[in-house]
């Protein structure tokens, strides 16, 4: 038995498993010197050959430190959170969507990623944290989530209008040492770590590993970060959602959203001629 | 390279591996001689595969082109979504002001090209009199080039220009065409307008091989031996001028594009037709398990095409004044099956044209006695076994068979315009090509292949004096680059 166990970690190691998909890194590494070597490098260390050309490093899978996980900060992925990372793709990098290739593809290249660190034979993936089921949106909702991100001083990063432009924003730096910008709402594009409400909530739960995002779970209770979510949505004022049409629906959100839209303009720049 | 890399073993392995083809492929053709040779003069392919892409998102070539230049389905994705990955990288401001999307493509190559029975002047003849000799040549020679300008002008504004030349450096433009990508947020909704390649899944621009005989699909190309090709010349593989919607799901699994074109066959200027065509394709992909991403489609072009001019000036047909317009059809299914490191494309294909276009008669005229509307069938089956990346064999089988004569078969003579055809299978062609292709590197920022081939053709009964079998051969090895 005592012999039996590393063997079975060791398998474990080499293998993935997604849904009912069972990926096979020994078929992931014919896949990986065919689409990732070239940002990810031969040693999956992040320095492919492309590499010092991007202005966000290509992850450094030795290491095995993710930002996209459902599991709570510090701990490795789940097999599906690296599936979906791939299949999506990385907003504001240059990581694309790899959903053309196959299911099998994809599992199979997680199978192959995972061998690169060893914390993959010493540790396990954490377990997927607890997301409650998403309250109603109400105003109340709404400005409880501004007063959480004022009081949560996401603004100091983030900018009092989610602009990404807050004070500490040019100081920031991930764990490469590389500036990092903080997402801009404003920009109303995806999440780097997915699209609904629901990868929101994650995404502040479980923090992004790597980056100075931190995970805010021992902070703020699920109720009130559902709030934030609201909140947050109602910053990304050149996307529609249920959030934004409700905050503008009163007298205060109007103001605050219609502030920051500056149109008309003949060029689009805002700049009034 | 770390020494663990499989990159390694796969350089030694293919190394070796493209060796032995090559001396195969040589001695083949060399010590036997082949009596079958040459072929039908058929356009030098322009041949895409871009460095610029890949120096701009920084991915090298194996991410979009199964071995360059044919696709990937993700490479394909990219194309479909308007040369976009969709990572908000997309658009030119997140490049270098320096950076300029261009690639240029050339080909330098050793090739060896026969004819069995070319029209000769006969020496012993003292009127004149024509015979027919095999002609066999070889030596070093080069392609033409193609400058590759293509890229987005803006996010899900994407445009594309391929200026061309022959390998004297005339040039012409293969492609020019511009696409709003996405419309409406939609992946449905791409439409571009310009020059360009029809929505071909089996596609000739894309062509592995790359001789004289083997450059072009047969079936893209065909028309029958009796049709007057000097007003009406059509091909399903050259660029066509007109617009194009297309639409595709997220994974690009499901695809479908309807085109309207010009019937100039992409000739810039109307130089014939005022007439249009319509091209419509379909195609589904699906998964099957281990094996790979499996894709059948359907594509139809239906044309029609003029047969005399209006008006002459100076006895000179004044452009773009063709009338009398006839219609043909070409109708296709496909399918992509891949078995792992195996693939196999499969293509069934007829054609169809009016009694009018097959026997060259304007439409203000009465057709030839027993004149009908020439039918044929083809198909194709292209065999690719991709090693890894950097190797990979390829091999293409091609027959078409005429169905249907536009003349009367009149056994034991010979082709008479107008008038009669020697026999039932009359232009039949059959076409056979084998070789490989070898990138000593992959990268993001240029490509090198050597490439080596042996194409074989083989038109029945069109030989220009007797009337027998026409066969041509091509045999090329070179070096194949582009950055």
């Amino acid at each position: 038995m005592a012999l039996a166990l590393p063997m079975l970690a060791s398998a474990q190691q080499g293998e993935s498993h997604v849904g009912k998909l069972s990926g096979q890194a020994a078929a992931g590494k014919q896949l990986y010197f065919r689409y990732c070597w070239g940002c990810h490098g031969y040693r999956g260390d992040g320095n492919g050959e492309n590499g010092p050309y991007l202005n966000i490093l290509p992850r450094n899978f030795v290491a095995a430190t993710f930002k996209c996980r459902s599991t709570p900060t510090g701990t490795l992925p789940t097999d599906e959170d690296l599936y979906n990372a791939m299949t999506r793709g990385l907003n504001n990098s240059n990581m694309p969507s790899w959903i053309t290739l196959t299911a099998q593809n994809r599992a199979d290249l997680i199978a192959f990623i995972k061998t690169f660190s060893p914390r993959w034979k010493t540790d396990k993936a954490g377990d997927p944290i607890n997301v409650p089921a998403e309250p109603a949106v109400t105003l109340d909702s709404i400005k409880h989530g501004k007063e959480l991100f004022t009081k949560l001083e996401c603004w100091k990063c983030h900018g009092p209008e989610g602009h990404g432009d807050g004070p500490s924003a040019s100081t920031l730096t991930d764990s490469n040492d590389q500036p990092i910008r903080p997402y801009n709402f404003a920009a109303g594009s995806r999440f780097k770590c997915g699209a609904t409400n629901h990868d929101l909530y994650k995404i502040f739960m479980t923090g992004l590993d790597g980056t100075p995002m931190p995970s805010f779970a021992d902070v703020i209770k699920p109720e009130d970060a559902w709030d934030l979510v609201h909140y947050l949505r109602t910053l990304q004022v050149t996307r529609k959602s249920a959030e934004l049409a409700l905050w503008m629906s009163s007298k205060e959100g109007a103001e605050v959203v219609n502030a920051q839209k500056i149109g008309g303009t003949p060029t689009g720049s805002g700049i009034k001629q | 390279m770390y020494e663990g890399s499989p990159r390694l073993g796969w350089r030694k392995l293919t190394f070796c591996a493209s060796g032995f083809v090559s001396v195969l492929l040589f001695l083949t053709v060399f010590l036997n001689d082949s009596p079958y040779a040459l072929a039908l003069p058929l356009p030098t392919p322009h041949v895409r595969a871009i460095p610029a892409f890949a120096r701009k998102y920084g991915m090298p070539c194996s991410s979009c082109h199964e071995a360059w230049p044919k696709l990937s389905a993700f490479g394909q994705a990219f194309k479909d979504n308007g040369y976009q990955m969709g990572n908000d990288r997309d658009a030119p401001i997140f490049q270098q002001p320096a950076y300029w999307p261009v690639t240029f493509r050339m080909t330098t190559f050793w090739h060896r090209e026969s004819v069995n029975r070319m029209q000769v002047d006969d020496p012993t003849s003292t009127t004149g009199g024509q015979m027919e000799g095999k002609v066999t040549t070889h030596g070093f020679d080069w392609s033409g080039l193609d400058f590759h300008t293509g890229g987005t002008l803006a996010k899900n504004v994407s445009f594309y220009v391929l200026p061309s030349s022959d390998n004297t450096g005339a040039f012409h433009f293969e492609t020019v065409m511009a696409r709003l990508d996405n419309l409406a947020g939609s992946s449905w909704l791409n439409v571009k307008l310009g020059k360009f390649e029809l929505d071909n899944l089996l596609s000739e621009k894309r062509i592995l091989t790359l001789t004289n005989n083997s450059g072009v699909y047969q079936n893209y190309h065909f028309q029958p031996a009796t049709e007057n090709t000097s007003l009406f010349t059509f091909g399903i593989g050259d660029n066509q001028v007109g617009a194009e919607w297309m639409g595709h799901s997220k994974d690009d699994r499901t695809r479908i594009s309807a085109a309207v074109l010009s019937s100039n066959d992409g000739s810039p200027g109307l130089p014939t037709s005022r007439g249009y065509d319509a091209f419509l394709t379909a195609s589904q992909a699906f998964e099957v398990g281990s094996l790979g991403l499996q894709r059948v489609g359907v594509f139809a072009y239906l044309g029609q095409a003029p047969t005399y001019f209006q008006f002459n000036e100076g006895g000179a047909p004044v452009p773009g004044t063709g009338i009398g317009n006839k219609g043909f059809s070409r109708i296709g299914f496909i399918g992509m099956w891949y078995v792992k490191k195996f693939d196999f494309t499969t293509m069934y294909f007829h054609g169809s044209d009016s009694a009018y276009l097959g026997t060259g008669t304007p439409a203000n005229q009465p057709l030839p006695a027993g004149a009908q509307n020439p039918a044929w069938n083809g198909a194709l089956i292209e065999t690719h076994y991709t090693y890894n990346p950097q190797f990979i064999i390829i091999n293409r089988y091609e027959a078409i068979r005429m169905s249907q004569q536009a003349l009367p078969i009149v056994a034991g003579g010979g082709f008479v315009p107008g008038v009669s055809v020697p026999s039932s299978n009359f232009g039949d062609i059959d076409a056979f090509t084998i070789g490989y292709r070898y990138y000593p590197f992959i990268s993001s920022r240029a490509g090198f292949a050597f490439h080596n081939e042996y194409a074989w053709v083989r038109q029945r009964r069109t030989s220009p004096v007797n009337f027998l079998d026409l066969t041509s051969s091509s045999l090329m090895f070179g070096f194949d680059f582009a950055f």
